[in-house]
């Protein structure tokens, strides 16, 4: 079964005179375990794409079945636990609450499910250790540089074992270093934690990392091809 | 399930954030929590003070007055015709035995002088009765007696303020002052008696045999006249049974028709001070009213920031929303945000009623009660105000689409 199926779905906005087709009807398929990058040039949909399978949205016209239940039956509160227990974010923007310590941030998703404040604390410290924030649990996302910050949001979408990540430009704002680390890291999650991540994306550089290209135009699906990763490659060309 | 106490504590922080902010939102509802605390106070005091005064008159009085007559179609005042006699009073102690002690009153004015010191004060004629009556215990000398009365004699028994008036801090008893040029000796001195409820200083008054009064310092219209007759009943149940019976007697001896109007008024103390009462427990309740539009106020300064609060934290509102916040973890967050600034400001507001309460009471001289019910009252309506101010913009936010909210700039 498909972790991901939209079929036909259309997202349209009314402003000003002549309607917005953000999506022209999108129909695709994402199997668990793959690792997906989204291209196109901008206002092509893709974040409108992203939010609807995120459940954060809902299309004008379409069906989105995550892990084959029909998103458009579910009220308001059953996407809330979808997003809670089967989505993990990463935002170009990081999106972490200000103010508020790495280690609170990283909780957040654990607190929506009601988990004992020990636990929570115990497996949000687990998640910041292995992004390599060991340290920098008490520190505020304005204390932290921009790399450290989306490692944070990383963890967050990480740690309630969501089996997919959503991620609209997590390196958009990074420079090269800190992309490759991110990236690196979103294999690792991928190849070993067997999470499904799907990722918009404008450079070929970072597309590179994923198993499979979908790009994007007009608010339509013009391309859907499999990539051979980078590394992969090299491996292949040294052997 | 939702969890309050971490929610407490996203509430908490969000109201260190922004102290300034909240501490003037705060001040709306300190200010009205504590307005009502005071005003209630001294409302409460006020009645109080007259259910404490009413208790050292003694519950048991009636009060008989010379009542309107109708002469010639004119109806004439109350008093204005005096109908009452000292016998008219010692046939009320003689015929109704559920009366423990009368009073017949001659009072008036009168200028009292003792050597070089004179003073103005109230005369009050009557027979022993009245020290039953009026419930006054002596500190120095004795009362006037039935001996007293019958002979006319004078004798003068002074309050307080008439001794410090006129003797200063010297033993008055045993010397004479002249009430109206007329000697009289002094035979005893009362004990405070302290402000009555209008403000009248009960110790400024002299007593002396009603008949000392009559035929020496007041005269008559006739023979006997008394202003008024004070009757202390022995039990409570039996007032409203002794007026009829003072009714019935009055009416008889001064021969008054089936169909005639009385010549005289039968007062219960103890109504007068219950509607003084009321008028008190309405004037609690008026100043309740206008301190609760103060806390009104508050109310809607704490809607108001709460709004500002959802509006400025939209952003956070779709990350919690992203994350898996439902419907009424959004809703709670920002009630128990409100609930804790009202309920904080409320606190204050109580501690600083009570202050303030406190205050006026030493500066004003005021009775002051700060009853447990009110501070239970200023709770609970703060608690109110913090959930029906803070409801809108928790719903507000609640409904918000996650990712319109997560865009929000
Ligand atoms: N809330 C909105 N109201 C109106 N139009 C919108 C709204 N959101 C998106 N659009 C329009 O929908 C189209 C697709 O937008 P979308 O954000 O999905 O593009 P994108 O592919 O993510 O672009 P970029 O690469 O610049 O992020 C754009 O033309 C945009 O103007
Ligand atoms: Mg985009």
């Amino acid at each position: 079964m498909a972790l991901i199926e939209t079929k036909d779905l259309y997202k349209i906005y009314d402003v000003g005179e002549a309607p917005v087709h953000a999506l022209d009807g999108v129909t695709a398929r994402i199997e668990p375990g793959e690792f997906v990058a989204i291209m196109g040039p901008s206002g092509s949909g893709k974040s409108t794409f992203m939010n609807i399978i995120g459940c954060l949205d809902q299309p004008t016209r379409g069906q989105y079945f995550l892990g084959g239940i029909e998103t458009g039956r579910l009220n308001r509160d059953e996407l809330a636990a979808i997003r809670n227990e089967k989505i993990g974010f990463v935002f170009q923007g990081f999106n972490l609450l200000p103010r508020t310590s790495a280690l609170e941030n990283v909780e957040l998703p654990m607190f929506y499910r009601s988990m004992p404040q020990a636990e929570r604390k115990k497996k949000a410290l687990e998640a910041l250790k292995r992004l390599g924030l060991a340290g920098r649990e008490h520190h505020h996302p304005n204390q932290l540089s921009g790399g450290q910050q989306q490692r944070v949001a990383i963890a967050r979408a990480l740690v309630n074992d969501a089996p997919l990540i959503l991620a609209d430009e997590p390196t958009g704002n990074l420079d090269t270093k800190n992309s490759i680390e991110i990236m690196e890291l979103m294999v690792r999650l991928n190849r070993d934690d067997h999470i499904t991540i799907v990722l918009v994306t404008h450079e070929y550089d970072i597309a590179a990392f994923s198993r499979r290209i979908i790009h994007f135009l007009d608010g339509r699906i013009v391309s859907d091809e499999p990539n051979i990763p980078e590394k992969q490659k090299r491996e292949d060309g040294a052997a | 399930m939702i969890n309050i106490p971490d929610t407490l504590k996203i509430s908490l922080r969000a109201i260190r954030i922004n102290k300034m902010r909240s501490g003037l939102t705060m001040l709306g509802i300190i200010i009205g929590v504590g307005s009502v605390i005071a005003m209630l106070a001294v409302g409460t005091g006020a009645s109080e003070k007259i259910k404490e005064q009413l208790s050292s008159m003694g519950t048991n009085l009636l009060l008989v007055l010379p009542g309107s007559t109708t002469s010639g179609g004119l109806r004439m005042g109350l008093g204005s015709q005096p109908t009452l006699t000292k016998d008219d009073a010692d046939a009320v102690l003689r015929e109704i035995p559920k009366v423990q002690e009368v009073a017949p009153v001659l009072s008036g004015a009168a200028q009292v002088v003792y050597g070089n010191q004179n003073w103005s004060t109230g005369v009050y004629g009557s027979t022993p009765g009245i020290f039953v009556v009026r419930d006054l215990s002596l500190i120095a000398g004795r009362g006037f007696t039935e001996q007293d009365v019958r002979s006319a004699t004078k004798v003068a028994v002074l309050g307080q303020t008439v001794v410090t008036n006129l003797f200063g801090s010297a033993n008055p008893v045993g010397q004479v002052i002249r009430i109206k040029k007329l000697p009289f000796t002094v035979i005893g001195v009362l004990a405070e008696k302290g402000q009555s409820m209008q403000g009248q200083d009960q110790d400024d008054i002299i007593y002396i045999p009603v008949t000392t009064a009559q035929k020496k310092i007041f005269g008559t219209a006739f023979p006997g006249m008394v202003r008024n007759i004070m009757v202390k009943v022995r039990n409570a149940e039996d007032l409203n049974a002794v007026e009829t019976e003072l009714n019935n007697l009055l009416r008889q001896r001064h021969r008054i028709g089936p169909r005639e109007d009385n010549d005289f008024q039968v007062r219960n103390l103890a109504d007068m001070m219950q509607m003084a009462e009321q008028s008190a427990r309405v004037m609690t309740l008026l100043l309740g009213a206008i301190a609760s539009v103060s806390l009104l106020v508050g109310g809607i300064g704490i809607m108001n920031i709460m709004l500002v609060s959802v509006t400025e934290r939209t952003r956070e509102i779709g990350i919690r929303m992203a994350v898996g916040a439902k419907t009424w973890d959004i809703r709670l967050q920002f009630i128990i945000e409100a609930l804790t600034l009202s309920l904080m400001g409320g606190v204050i507001g109580i501690v600083l009623g009570i202050g303030g309460a406190t205050i006026l009471s030493a500066l004003a001289g005021w009775t002051t009660v700060v009853s447990p019910l009110s501070i239970l009252l200023a709770f609970g309506f703060s608690a109110l105000v913090g959930i029906f101010f803070g409801f809108y913009p928790a719903y507000k936010a609640s409904l918000l689409n996650p990712i319109d909210a997560l865009r929000y700039e």
